[in-house]
Protein backbone atom coordinates (compact mmCIF):
# COMPACT_ATOMS: atom_id res chain seq x y z
CA UNK A 1 0.00 0.00 0.00
CA UNK A 2 1.53 3.27 -1.13
CA UNK A 3 0.98 6.55 0.74
CA UNK A 4 1.68 9.86 -1.01
CA UNK A 5 3.00 11.53 2.05
CA UNK A 6 4.25 14.82 3.45
CA UNK A 7 6.01 14.69 6.80
CA UNK A 8 4.49 17.98 8.00
CA UNK A 9 0.92 17.25 6.87
CA UNK A 10 -1.41 16.41 9.77
CA UNK A 11 -3.72 14.57 7.36
CA UNK A 12 -0.88 12.37 6.12
CA UNK A 13 0.15 11.84 9.73
CA UNK A 14 -3.34 10.46 10.48
CA UNK A 15 -2.62 7.70 7.99
CA UNK A 16 0.90 7.02 9.27
CA UNK A 17 -0.38 6.95 12.85
CA UNK A 18 -3.29 4.65 12.05
CA UNK A 19 -0.98 2.31 10.15
CA UNK A 20 1.49 2.27 13.05
CA UNK A 21 -1.24 1.57 15.60
CA UNK A 22 -2.75 -1.24 13.54
CA UNK A 23 0.47 -2.75 12.22
CA UNK A 24 -0.16 -1.99 8.53
CA UNK A 25 2.97 -1.57 6.42
CA UNK A 26 3.01 1.50 4.22
CA UNK A 27 5.27 2.33 1.34
CA UNK A 28 5.90 6.07 1.67
CA UNK A 29 6.21 8.22 -1.42
CA UNK A 30 7.29 11.71 -0.23
CA UNK A 31 5.55 14.62 -1.95
CA UNK A 32 7.30 18.00 -2.17
CA UNK A 33 4.30 19.93 -0.80
CA UNK A 34 6.45 22.80 0.46
CA UNK A 35 8.18 24.58 -1.12
CA UNK A 36 7.67 22.58 -4.37
CA UNK A 37 3.82 22.45 -4.53
CA UNK A 38 4.12 19.00 -6.10
CA UNK A 39 0.57 18.11 -5.02
CA UNK A 40 -0.68 20.69 -7.53
CA UNK A 41 1.41 19.17 -10.35
CA UNK A 42 -0.03 17.15 -13.22
CA UNK A 43 1.08 13.75 -11.95
CA UNK A 44 -0.63 14.08 -8.59
CA UNK A 45 -3.68 15.90 -9.95
CA UNK A 46 -4.20 12.88 -12.21
CA UNK A 47 -4.47 10.76 -9.07
CA UNK A 48 -6.43 13.28 -7.02
CA UNK A 49 -8.20 16.11 -8.86
CA UNK A 50 -8.78 17.84 -5.51
CA UNK A 51 -5.04 18.51 -5.37
CA UNK A 52 -4.67 17.35 -1.78
CA UNK A 53 -2.71 14.70 0.06
CA UNK A 54 -2.76 12.06 1.49
CA UNK A 55 -3.45 9.70 -1.38
CA UNK A 56 -3.45 5.94 -0.92
CA UNK A 57 -2.81 3.57 -3.80
CA UNK A 58 -3.51 -0.09 -3.12
CA UNK A 59 -3.68 -2.08 -6.33
CA UNK A 60 -6.57 -0.59 -8.28
CA UNK A 61 -7.92 1.28 -5.29
CA UNK A 62 -7.17 4.98 -4.96
CA UNK A 63 -8.36 6.83 -1.86
CA UNK A 64 -7.97 10.58 -1.36
CA UNK A 65 -10.06 11.37 1.73
CA UNK A 66 -8.20 10.79 4.98
CA UNK A 67 -11.28 9.52 6.87
CA UNK A 68 -11.92 6.93 4.17
CA UNK A 69 -8.28 5.89 4.35
CA UNK A 70 -8.50 5.44 8.14
CA UNK A 71 -11.59 3.25 7.70
CA UNK A 72 -9.83 1.23 5.00
CA UNK A 73 -6.78 0.57 7.20
CA UNK A 74 -8.89 -0.33 10.22
CA UNK A 75 -11.22 -2.59 8.28
CA UNK A 76 -8.25 -4.49 6.92
CA UNK A 77 -6.11 -4.85 10.00
CA UNK A 78 -7.96 -3.86 13.17
CA UNK A 79 -11.78 -3.77 12.98
CA UNK A 80 -11.98 -2.87 16.66
CA UNK A 81 -11.01 0.67 15.57
CA UNK A 82 -14.29 0.92 13.62
CA UNK A 83 -17.69 1.72 15.11
CA UNK A 84 -19.43 -1.16 16.86
CA UNK A 85 -23.01 -2.18 16.25
CA UNK A 86 -24.61 0.18 18.77
CA UNK A 87 -26.47 2.89 16.85
CA UNK A 88 -25.25 5.68 19.08
CA UNK A 89 -21.62 4.66 18.81
CA UNK A 90 -21.83 4.23 15.05
CA UNK A 91 -23.37 7.66 14.73
CA UNK A 92 -20.78 9.27 17.02
CA UNK A 93 -17.95 7.87 14.91
CA UNK A 94 -19.52 9.41 11.80
CA UNK A 95 -20.22 12.66 13.63
CA UNK A 96 -16.57 13.14 14.62
CA UNK A 97 -15.24 11.95 11.26
CA UNK A 98 -17.26 14.73 9.63
CA UNK A 99 -16.23 17.16 12.34
CA UNK A 100 -12.57 16.42 11.56
CA UNK A 101 -13.06 18.06 8.17
CA UNK A 102 -13.82 21.33 9.94
CA UNK A 103 -10.59 21.00 11.95
CA UNK A 104 -8.65 20.61 8.71
CA UNK A 105 -10.22 23.79 7.39
CA UNK A 106 -9.91 26.01 10.45
CA UNK A 107 -7.02 24.82 12.65
CA UNK A 108 -5.22 23.40 9.60
CA UNK A 109 -5.77 26.62 7.68
CA UNK A 110 -4.46 28.71 10.58
CA UNK A 111 -1.40 26.48 10.82
CA UNK A 112 -0.61 26.75 7.09
CA UNK A 113 -1.02 30.51 7.32
CA UNK A 114 1.15 30.97 10.39
CA UNK A 115 3.82 28.44 9.50
CA UNK A 116 4.13 28.11 5.73
CA UNK A 117 2.75 31.55 4.76
CA UNK A 118 -0.29 30.26 2.89
CA UNK A 119 -3.05 32.79 2.31
CA UNK A 120 -6.15 32.95 4.50
CA UNK A 121 -8.16 35.11 6.90
CA UNK A 122 -6.17 34.25 10.01
CA UNK A 123 -8.54 35.87 12.52
CA UNK A 124 -11.53 33.98 11.14
CA UNK A 125 -9.59 30.70 10.96
CA UNK A 126 -8.41 31.00 14.55
CA UNK A 127 -11.90 32.00 15.80
CA UNK A 128 -13.45 29.00 14.03
CA UNK A 129 -10.68 26.79 15.39
CA UNK A 130 -11.37 27.92 18.94
CA UNK A 131 -15.10 27.27 18.46
CA UNK A 132 -14.28 23.75 17.24
CA UNK A 133 -11.96 23.10 20.19
CA UNK A 134 -14.72 24.13 22.61
CA UNK A 135 -17.10 21.74 20.91
CA UNK A 136 -14.55 18.96 21.16
CA UNK A 137 -13.81 19.75 24.81
CA UNK A 138 -17.54 19.60 25.62
CA UNK A 139 -17.88 16.32 23.72
CA UNK A 140 -14.99 14.77 25.64
CA UNK A 141 -16.35 15.94 28.99
CA UNK A 142 -19.70 14.34 28.16
CA UNK A 143 -17.95 11.15 27.15
CA UNK A 144 -16.09 11.16 30.47
CA UNK A 145 -19.42 11.49 32.30
CA UNK A 146 -20.57 8.40 30.40
CA UNK A 147 -17.40 6.65 31.58
CA UNK A 148 -15.80 6.69 28.14
CA UNK A 149 -12.29 8.01 27.58
CA UNK A 150 -12.45 8.46 23.83
CA UNK A 151 -14.66 10.33 21.37
CA UNK A 152 -17.09 7.57 20.48
CA UNK A 153 -16.45 4.74 22.93
CA UNK A 154 -14.26 3.63 25.81
CA UNK A 155 -11.71 2.51 23.24
CA UNK A 156 -10.03 4.60 20.57
CA UNK A 157 -11.64 4.55 17.13
CA UNK A 158 -10.91 6.02 13.72
CA UNK A 159 -12.78 9.13 14.92
CA UNK A 160 -10.07 9.86 17.51
CA UNK A 161 -7.30 9.49 14.95
CA UNK A 162 -9.19 11.72 12.51
CA UNK A 163 -9.46 14.56 15.07
CA UNK A 164 -6.21 14.23 17.01
CA UNK A 165 -3.51 15.67 14.68
CA UNK A 166 -5.03 19.08 13.86
CA UNK A 167 -6.02 19.51 17.51
CA UNK A 168 -2.58 18.60 18.84
CA UNK A 169 -0.97 20.98 16.34
CA UNK A 170 -3.33 23.89 17.07
CA UNK A 171 -0.52 25.89 18.74
CA UNK A 172 1.36 25.84 15.40
CA UNK A 173 -1.44 28.05 14.11
CA UNK A 174 -1.39 30.36 17.12
CA UNK A 175 -4.29 28.65 18.92
CA UNK A 176 -3.50 27.67 22.49
CA UNK A 177 -4.62 24.36 24.01
CA UNK A 178 -4.18 25.61 27.58
CA UNK A 179 -7.94 26.14 28.27
CA UNK A 180 -8.93 22.53 27.45
CA UNK A 181 -8.12 19.98 30.18
CA UNK A 182 -10.28 17.22 28.68
CA UNK A 183 -8.51 17.62 25.33
CA UNK A 184 -5.13 17.39 27.05
CA UNK A 185 -6.10 14.18 28.88
CA UNK A 186 -7.44 12.72 25.65
CA UNK A 187 -4.27 13.69 23.83
CA UNK A 188 -2.23 12.02 26.52
CA UNK A 189 -4.34 8.86 26.32
CA UNK A 190 -3.77 8.71 22.56
CA UNK A 191 -0.05 9.37 22.86
CA UNK A 192 0.17 6.54 25.41
CA UNK A 193 -1.21 3.96 22.96
CA UNK A 194 1.11 1.10 22.11
CA UNK A 195 2.66 1.76 18.72
CA UNK A 196 2.07 5.52 18.78
CA UNK A 197 4.34 7.48 16.42
CA UNK A 198 5.10 11.19 16.55
CA UNK A 199 5.42 13.91 13.94
CA UNK A 200 7.21 17.27 14.11
CA UNK A 201 5.24 19.38 16.59
CA UNK A 202 3.70 16.37 18.33
CA UNK A 203 6.16 15.08 20.87
CA UNK A 204 6.19 11.64 22.37
CA UNK A 205 5.61 11.15 26.08
CA UNK A 206 9.15 11.01 27.43
CA UNK A 207 7.78 10.44 30.90
CA UNK A 208 6.55 6.99 29.90
CA UNK A 209 10.09 5.68 30.32
CA UNK A 210 10.55 3.32 33.28
CA UNK A 211 10.47 5.02 36.66
CA UNK A 212 13.91 5.61 38.14
CA UNK A 213 14.77 3.43 41.13
CA UNK A 214 14.57 5.48 44.28
CA UNK A 215 16.84 4.28 47.08
CA UNK A 216 15.35 4.17 50.51
CA UNK A 217 16.64 6.92 52.74
CA UNK A 218 19.22 5.68 55.25
CA UNK A 219 18.84 8.67 57.54
CA UNK B 1 16.35 47.66 21.06
CA UNK B 2 18.34 49.39 18.39
CA UNK B 3 17.80 48.77 14.72
CA UNK B 4 20.75 50.93 13.72
CA UNK B 5 23.68 48.55 14.08
CA UNK B 6 21.90 45.72 12.24
CA UNK B 7 20.39 47.84 9.48
CA UNK B 8 23.43 47.61 7.20
CA UNK B 9 23.46 43.81 7.26
CA UNK B 10 22.26 41.55 4.44
CA UNK B 11 19.09 39.52 5.07
CA UNK B 12 17.41 36.70 3.12
CA UNK B 13 13.98 37.61 1.75
CA UNK B 14 13.05 34.81 -0.66
CA UNK B 15 14.08 31.76 -2.68
CA UNK B 16 15.35 33.04 -6.01
CA UNK B 17 14.01 30.07 -8.01
CA UNK B 18 10.49 30.69 -6.67
CA UNK B 19 10.27 34.40 -7.41
CA UNK B 20 7.81 35.56 -10.02
CA UNK B 21 6.64 38.86 -11.44
CA UNK B 22 3.69 38.97 -9.04
CA UNK B 23 6.25 39.27 -6.28
CA UNK B 24 6.35 38.46 -2.65
CA UNK B 25 5.01 40.99 -0.15
CA UNK B 26 6.96 40.64 3.04
CA UNK B 27 8.64 42.63 5.74
CA UNK B 28 12.15 43.37 6.94
CA UNK B 29 12.67 44.73 10.45
CA UNK B 30 9.22 46.24 10.49
CA UNK B 31 9.40 47.76 7.01
CA UNK B 32 7.06 46.36 4.33
CA UNK B 33 9.05 45.26 1.27
CA UNK B 34 8.22 43.66 -2.09
CA UNK B 35 10.51 41.09 -3.67
CA UNK B 36 9.95 40.65 -7.41
CA UNK B 37 11.71 39.34 -10.46
CA UNK B 38 12.02 40.89 -13.89
CA UNK B 39 15.00 38.91 -15.07
CA UNK B 40 16.93 39.81 -11.95
CA UNK B 41 15.58 40.03 -8.44
CA UNK B 42 14.34 43.43 -7.27
CA UNK B 43 13.47 44.53 -3.79
CA UNK B 44 11.41 47.64 -3.10
CA UNK B 45 11.05 49.19 0.32
CA UNK B 46 8.73 51.79 1.79
CA UNK B 47 7.71 54.61 -0.58
CA UNK B 48 9.00 52.63 -3.54
CA UNK B 49 12.68 53.03 -2.72
CA UNK B 50 14.96 50.46 -4.33
CA UNK B 51 16.95 48.36 -1.91
CA UNK B 52 20.31 46.71 -2.61
CA UNK B 53 20.02 43.15 -3.90
CA UNK B 54 22.22 40.07 -4.05
CA UNK B 55 21.33 36.61 -5.24
CA UNK B 56 23.43 34.01 -3.47
CA UNK B 57 23.03 30.57 -1.87
CA UNK B 58 19.68 30.05 -3.58
CA UNK B 59 18.17 33.11 -1.93
CA UNK B 60 17.57 36.79 -2.58
CA UNK B 61 19.32 39.07 -0.08
CA UNK B 62 18.66 42.69 0.70
CA UNK B 63 19.38 45.39 3.26
CA UNK B 64 17.50 48.40 4.58
CA UNK B 65 20.73 50.33 5.00
CA UNK B 66 24.03 50.58 3.18
CA UNK B 67 25.94 47.32 3.56
CA UNK B 68 29.58 48.01 4.38
CA UNK B 69 30.60 44.41 3.71
CA UNK B 70 29.87 41.89 1.01
CA UNK B 71 27.62 38.99 1.95
CA UNK B 72 29.59 36.49 4.05
CA UNK B 73 31.40 33.82 2.00
CA UNK B 74 30.46 30.14 1.90
CA UNK B 75 33.20 28.66 -0.34
CA UNK B 76 31.42 25.28 -0.37
CA UNK B 77 28.66 26.92 -2.43
CA UNK B 78 31.03 26.84 -5.42
CA UNK B 79 32.38 23.35 -4.86
CA UNK B 80 31.55 20.88 -7.66
CA UNK B 81 29.63 17.76 -6.70
CA UNK B 82 27.54 19.30 -3.95
CA UNK B 83 23.77 19.40 -4.10
CA UNK B 84 22.12 22.64 -3.09
CA UNK B 85 18.84 22.37 -1.26
CA UNK B 86 16.34 25.23 -0.86
CA UNK B 87 14.45 23.85 2.12
CA UNK B 88 11.67 26.47 2.00
CA UNK B 89 10.44 29.15 4.34
CA UNK B 90 9.05 28.49 7.81
CA UNK B 91 7.58 31.32 9.87
CA UNK B 92 8.29 31.28 13.58
CA UNK B 93 6.82 33.53 16.25
CA UNK B 94 10.11 34.13 18.01
CA UNK B 95 13.00 36.57 18.09
CA UNK B 96 15.26 36.13 15.04
CA UNK B 97 18.20 35.93 17.45
CA UNK B 98 16.54 33.08 19.36
CA UNK B 99 16.14 31.15 16.11
CA UNK B 100 19.91 31.42 15.58
CA UNK B 101 20.72 30.60 19.18
CA UNK B 102 18.60 27.45 19.12
CA UNK B 103 20.44 26.32 15.98
CA UNK B 104 23.75 26.64 17.87
CA UNK B 105 22.60 24.42 20.73
CA UNK B 106 23.53 20.76 20.86
CA UNK B 107 22.25 19.79 24.29
CA UNK B 108 18.60 19.66 23.19
CA UNK B 109 19.18 17.04 20.48
CA UNK B 110 18.23 13.91 22.49
CA UNK B 111 15.07 15.52 23.84
CA UNK B 112 13.70 17.44 20.85
CA UNK B 113 15.18 15.50 17.91
CA UNK B 114 14.84 12.12 19.61
CA UNK B 115 16.23 9.16 17.62
CA UNK B 116 17.42 11.44 14.82
CA UNK B 117 20.03 13.92 16.07
CA UNK B 118 20.29 12.43 19.55
CA UNK B 119 18.99 9.78 21.88
CA UNK B 120 19.02 9.07 25.58
CA UNK B 121 21.19 8.10 27.37
CA UNK B 122 23.78 9.76 25.05
CA UNK B 123 23.06 13.25 26.38
CA UNK B 124 26.52 14.49 27.29
CA UNK B 125 27.94 17.42 25.34
CA UNK B 126 31.68 16.89 25.34
CA UNK B 127 34.01 19.81 25.73
CA UNK B 128 34.48 21.92 22.60
CA UNK B 129 36.22 25.12 21.51
CA UNK B 130 34.57 28.50 21.02
CA UNK B 131 36.12 31.71 19.78
CA UNK B 132 35.23 35.05 18.27
CA UNK B 133 37.51 35.24 15.24
CA UNK B 134 38.60 38.83 15.09
CA UNK B 135 39.93 38.72 11.49
CA UNK B 136 36.58 37.73 10.01
CA UNK B 137 34.45 38.99 12.91
CA UNK B 138 32.55 35.72 13.29
CA UNK B 139 31.68 33.38 16.13
CA UNK B 140 33.07 29.86 15.69
CA UNK B 141 32.59 26.68 17.69
CA UNK B 142 34.80 23.76 16.72
CA UNK B 143 35.52 20.20 17.81
CA UNK B 144 31.90 19.69 18.74
CA UNK B 145 31.17 15.97 18.93
CA UNK B 146 27.85 14.28 19.52
CA UNK B 147 26.45 10.78 19.22
CA UNK B 148 23.63 10.71 16.69
CA UNK B 149 21.29 7.83 15.78
CA UNK B 150 20.65 9.27 12.29
CA UNK B 151 22.89 12.25 11.68
CA UNK B 152 21.87 12.81 8.07
CA UNK B 153 19.54 11.33 5.50
CA UNK B 154 22.64 9.61 4.07
CA UNK B 155 23.63 8.08 7.44
CA UNK B 156 22.70 4.51 8.25
CA UNK B 157 22.85 3.76 11.93
CA UNK B 158 24.34 5.78 14.76
CA UNK B 159 27.64 7.64 14.44
CA UNK B 160 29.55 10.17 16.48
CA UNK B 161 29.16 13.29 14.40
CA UNK B 162 31.60 16.17 14.47
CA UNK B 163 30.30 19.69 14.05
CA UNK B 164 31.60 23.21 13.52
CA UNK B 165 29.27 26.12 14.07
CA UNK B 166 29.74 29.54 12.63
CA UNK B 167 27.76 32.73 13.13
CA UNK B 168 28.53 34.75 10.02
CA UNK B 169 26.00 37.57 10.50
CA UNK B 170 23.63 38.49 13.33
CA UNK B 171 20.82 36.33 11.92
CA UNK B 172 22.76 33.89 9.74
CA UNK B 173 24.50 30.78 10.89
CA UNK B 174 26.34 28.00 9.11
CA UNK B 175 26.83 24.50 10.41
CA UNK B 176 29.52 22.13 9.13
CA UNK B 177 29.03 18.50 10.00
CA UNK B 178 30.49 15.11 9.27
CA UNK B 179 29.50 14.02 5.79
CA UNK B 180 28.72 10.29 5.98
CA UNK B 181 29.43 9.45 2.29
CA UNK B 182 32.63 11.59 2.17
CA UNK B 183 34.61 11.53 5.41
CA UNK B 184 37.11 14.16 4.19
CA UNK B 185 34.43 16.80 3.50
CA UNK B 186 31.90 18.69 5.59
CA UNK B 187 28.20 18.91 4.86
CA UNK B 188 27.02 22.51 5.02
CA UNK B 189 23.67 23.32 6.60
CA UNK B 190 22.64 26.91 7.09
CA UNK B 191 19.93 28.84 8.82
CA UNK B 192 19.25 32.17 7.17
CA UNK B 193 16.80 34.18 9.25
CA UNK B 194 14.75 37.11 7.94
CA UNK B 195 13.75 39.33 10.86
CA UNK B 196 10.18 40.51 10.22
CA UNK B 197 9.85 42.11 13.63
CA UNK B 198 11.70 41.62 16.90
CA UNK B 199 9.40 38.71 17.76
CA UNK B 200 8.60 37.24 14.36
CA UNK B 201 10.86 35.76 11.71
CA UNK B 202 10.87 33.84 8.47
CA UNK B 203 13.50 31.12 8.50
CA UNK B 204 15.11 29.94 5.27
CA UNK B 205 17.23 26.82 5.80
CA UNK B 206 19.62 25.99 2.95
CA UNK B 207 22.04 23.10 2.49
CA UNK B 208 25.07 22.19 0.37
CA UNK B 209 25.54 18.45 0.69
CA UNK B 210 27.45 15.57 -0.80
CA UNK B 211 24.69 13.02 -1.28
CA UNK B 212 24.02 11.48 -4.68
CA UNK B 213 21.56 8.90 -3.42
CA UNK B 214 18.79 10.69 -1.57
CA UNK B 215 16.01 12.36 -3.53
CA UNK B 216 15.72 16.14 -3.29
CA UNK B 217 12.30 15.78 -1.64
CA UNK B 218 13.74 13.48 1.03
CA UNK B 219 16.56 15.94 1.74
CA UNK B 220 14.04 18.77 2.12
CA UNK B 221 11.80 16.68 4.37
CA UNK B 222 14.66 15.59 6.61
CA UNK B 223 15.59 19.19 7.32
CA UNK B 224 11.97 20.34 7.65
CA UNK B 225 11.38 17.56 10.18
CA UNK B 226 14.28 18.78 12.30
CA UNK B 227 13.34 22.43 12.07
CA UNK B 228 9.64 21.88 12.78
CA UNK B 229 10.58 19.95 15.91
CA UNK B 230 12.39 23.11 17.02
CA UNK B 231 9.61 25.48 16.03
CA UNK B 232 7.17 24.64 18.80
CA UNK B 233 9.97 24.96 21.37
CA UNK B 234 11.08 28.33 19.98
CA UNK B 235 7.55 29.73 20.09
CA UNK B 236 7.34 28.91 23.80
CA UNK B 237 10.61 30.41 24.97
CA UNK B 238 10.38 33.12 27.62
CA UNK B 239 11.29 35.94 27.57
CA UNK B 240 10.50 36.30 23.88
CA UNK B 241 13.48 38.59 23.27
CA UNK B 242 16.96 37.11 23.65
CA UNK B 243 18.48 38.34 26.92
CA UNK B 244 22.02 39.70 26.44
CA UNK B 245 22.65 40.55 30.09
CA UNK B 246 23.22 37.95 32.77
CA UNK B 247 20.00 37.52 34.69
CA UNK B 248 17.82 34.62 35.58
CA UNK B 249 19.52 32.15 33.25
CA UNK B 250 22.36 29.98 34.44
CA UNK B 251 24.40 28.75 31.50
CA UNK B 252 26.34 25.50 31.60
CA UNK B 253 29.49 24.45 29.73
CA UNK B 254 27.34 23.13 26.90
CA UNK B 255 26.10 26.70 26.30
CA UNK B 256 29.51 28.19 25.44
CA UNK B 257 28.50 28.90 21.84
CA UNK B 258 25.38 30.69 22.95
CA UNK B 259 27.37 32.77 25.43
CA UNK B 260 29.88 33.77 22.75
CA UNK B 261 27.04 34.60 20.34
CA UNK B 262 25.35 36.83 22.93
CA UNK B 263 28.66 38.57 23.76
CA UNK B 264 29.32 39.15 20.09
CA UNK B 265 25.82 40.57 19.58
CA UNK B 266 26.23 42.88 22.54
CA UNK B 267 29.70 44.02 21.48
CA UNK B 268 28.31 45.12 18.09
CA UNK B 269 25.09 46.49 19.51
CA UNK B 270 23.20 43.90 17.41
CA UNK B 271 20.13 44.16 19.58
CA UNK B 272 17.15 43.91 17.24
CA UNK B 273 15.31 40.99 18.87
CA UNK B 274 17.34 41.24 22.08
CA UNK B 275 16.59 42.29 25.63
CA UNK B 276 19.26 44.33 27.31
CA UNK B 277 18.40 44.63 30.97
CA UNK B 278 17.46 41.40 32.67
CA UNK B 279 13.85 41.42 33.78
Amino acid sequence: MKLYDYILSPSCYKVRLMAALTGVKLELRPVDFHPGLEHRGLALLALNPAGSIPIIEDGDLILTESSAILVYLAAQAAPEWLAGTKPEEAARVQQWLSFSGRLTANLGGARLHEMLLRTGDIDALQAQGIAALRELEAGLVEQNLRGQRFLAADRPTVADIACFPYVALAPDGGVSLDPYPAIRLWSRALRSLHGFVEMPGIHRLHELKPEPTVEESKA
Amino acid sequence: MSIQAMIDEWYPVGIFAQLDEAGRNTMLMGEPIVVTKDGNARVTGRNGRSLPVKVRYGHVWTSLGEPKKDLFPIPEADQPGRRFVDVGVVRVRCSPLRAVENFLDIAHFPFVHTDILGAEPHTEVQNYKVEIREDVDEVWATQVKFYQPQAAKSASGGITTEYMYRVAAPTCTVLYKTCPPRPTEWDVITLFVQPLTEELCDVWPWMALFDDETSMTDLIHFQQTIFLQDRSILENQIPRLLPLDPGMEIPTRADMTSIAYRRWLKRHNYTYGAQLVAQ
